[in-house]
């Protein structure tokens, strides 16, 4: 191999293991470049773990399959097709309706209040131009729920995981039943098929779909 | 006198004999016979967890894993996963998001084998009025609320399970030193070492300590597999057993969070390495309003609850 081989072959190498260092926070958690994920890299401030994508309505996205050449109407309204989104909004309702986070023209985007357009997976930063304190929390891990490994990989929740947008109070659930008092105390032993089961099976079943990969 | 005297020791038993004989005969009866293959006997004379070594480990969760699944009829998988050098676990609970909903105590059962019948969670959600007394006087807390939806107006939640004390007075009564902490600060119990004379349930101030009154019974399909020897393997009947911060989960790297962090639906459960100062829970104790459960009794506790608004 001559001198000018070995260089060439040397700054490839160098090259090709800075590209992986650089993309991946964890070696072997290779995520799909989008947007959002490289907007997130490029923000010092911005968690660099995986993000799932937004839990968008079976078949309603993209928008503009609707919405393409529909002239953007941004008065007031009791709407006849989103019906029960314009219902049940509750969103600070009297500063707000769609077109301020909807944007008009790209209808596949939503636009902060600066005019930037960003895409619906990391509408964080729509959020977050409101919700400062939540954001800055969210961000390093304190407010929302997240998974994963707490000395490696972690999967956050966007917002809109918790919050449904245009009714964003966090819905009430019901509770599993309370433990036994000691008068329910059985004194015989029960068979297999009468052991009390739990109520709560195993939890890579529900919790961890937000997981894979996207 | 003396001469009679002679007689009787000259004859085929002395007292003392008698005596050693009988005492044999009885402590032979003491074997027992149906069961006596050598695990009765490795059993018996297994030695402390922290006194044995690497091979005497490996032939003790050998005879376990059998026992297991000669009992169980499934494979266990018994690790023993030592501390990761550098960590001290940490908790932090969010009391302005819970909302009592109780689905981490469920989901700390499935994932630690705890007995459903009679029935043992390690998780307490404790119920208070706003406005009323609580955190100094516990005594008015409910915990056997049930409505049709959380969170209740007017009242807020606080769940209580192990703190895992720097300074746990558990440890300090065991008179056989079945529990102790380790090095990145989880309180665990040897299950095989315990008594089951509950002087550490006596001395924890949180209530936090559970006993096997009952034969642990658990259905078949419901067993996690994945344990580990000082957190979530089978009980026996009589011994001690608390939360560990799901040792078999988070000794790892990496290393899973526990399973009451992942389950919550609000995100108030948080978890980290108090020694490293980028981890979320260093963030809430330096950032957020923090306190520790009866924090006047100098027991240290790791685990912080705080109000993240």
């Amino acid at each position: 191999m001559t001198y000018a081989r070995r260089l060439v072959l040397l700054i490839g190498l160098c090259v090709l293991f800075a590209t992986l260092a650089v993309n991946n926070a964890y070696p072997g958690e290779e995520q799909e470049q989008t947007a959002a994920t490289t907007r997130r890299k490029a923000d010092p401030d911005m968690p660099k773990y995986v993000v799932p994508p937004p839990p968008l309505s079976e078949g309603i996205f993209p928008c503009s399959q609707c919405h393409e050449g529909m002239e953007p109407n941004p008065t007031r309204r009791e709407l006849t097709f989103h019906t029960e989104i314009s219902k049940g909004f509750n969103h600070a309702k009297e500063q707000r309706w769609c077109l301020d986070c909807h944007n008009p023209d790209d209808r596949d985007k939503l636009r902060l209040a600066s005019g930037k357009l960003i895409s619906f997976e990391e509408s964080e930063y729509l959020c977050g131009q409101c919700h400062g304190t939540i954001f800055r929390d969210w961000k390093v891990g304190v407010h929302g729920k997240r998974t994963g490994y707490w000395n490696g990989r972690k999967v956050y929740r966007l917002c809109v995981h918790c919050h449904y947008p245009h009714w964003p109070k966090f819905q009430p659930l019901k509770p599993l039943p309370p433990p036994l008092k000691p008068d329910h105390i059985k004194y015989r032993k029960l068979s297999d098929d009468e052991i009390p089961r739990n109520p709560i099976g195993d939890i890579s079943e529900t919790v961890y779909k937000y997981e894979k990969r996207r | 006198m003396k001469r009679e005297d002679k007689k009787t020791e000259s004859r085929f038993f002395s007292r003392r004999d008698v005596l050693k004989g009988a005492f044999y005969g009885l402590a032979s009866l003491a074997i027992p016979i149906g069961s006596a293959d050598a695990s009765v006997w490795d059993a018996f004379f297994q030695k402390h967890f922290r006194e044995m070594n690497k091979d005497e480990v490996g032939a003790v969760i050998d005879r376990l894993e059998k026992e297991y699944y000669k009992k169980f009829g499934k494979k266990f998988d018994i690790k023993t996963t030592e501390a990761i050098p550098g960590t001290l676990f940490g908790y932090g609970l969010d009391l302005s998001r819970c909302i009592g909903c109780r689905r981490c105590v469920y989901a700390c059962v499935r994932e630690n084998n705890q007995s459903r019948d009679p029935q043992i969670h390690w998780i307490t959600v404790l119920r208070f009025k706003q406005g009323k007394k609580w955190v100094n006087d516990l005594e008015e807390a409910e915990k056997y609320y049930y409505p049709g939806e959380v969170p209740e107006e007017g009242y807020f939640y606080m769940p209580v399970q192990c703190q895992q004390c720097e300074n746990p007075p558990c440890v300090k009564v065991c008179p056989t030193q079945a529990t102790w902490k380790e090095p990145d600060g989880i309180v665990v119990v040897d299950y095989n070492w315990c008594i089951g004379c509950r002087y550490c349930m006596a001395a924890c101030p949180y209530g936090a300590r559970r006993f096997n009154w009952g034969e642990p019974r658990i259905a078949r399909e419901e067993l996690n597999t994945n344990v580990h020897y000082l957190g979530n393997r089978p009980r026996y009947k009589g011994v001690v057993e608390k939360c560990t911060f799901c040792i078999q989960r988070t000794r790892g790297n990496p290393g899973r969070y526990p399973a009451c962090v992942e389950i919550c639906p609000v995100g108030a459960r948080k978890f980290g390495n108090l020694l490293d100062p980028k981890s979320e829970i260093r963030y809430i104790i330096e950032n957020k309003r923090v306190f520790r459960l009866k924090e006047d009794l100098n027991t240290q506790p790791k685990f912080f609850y705080f109000f993240a608004t």
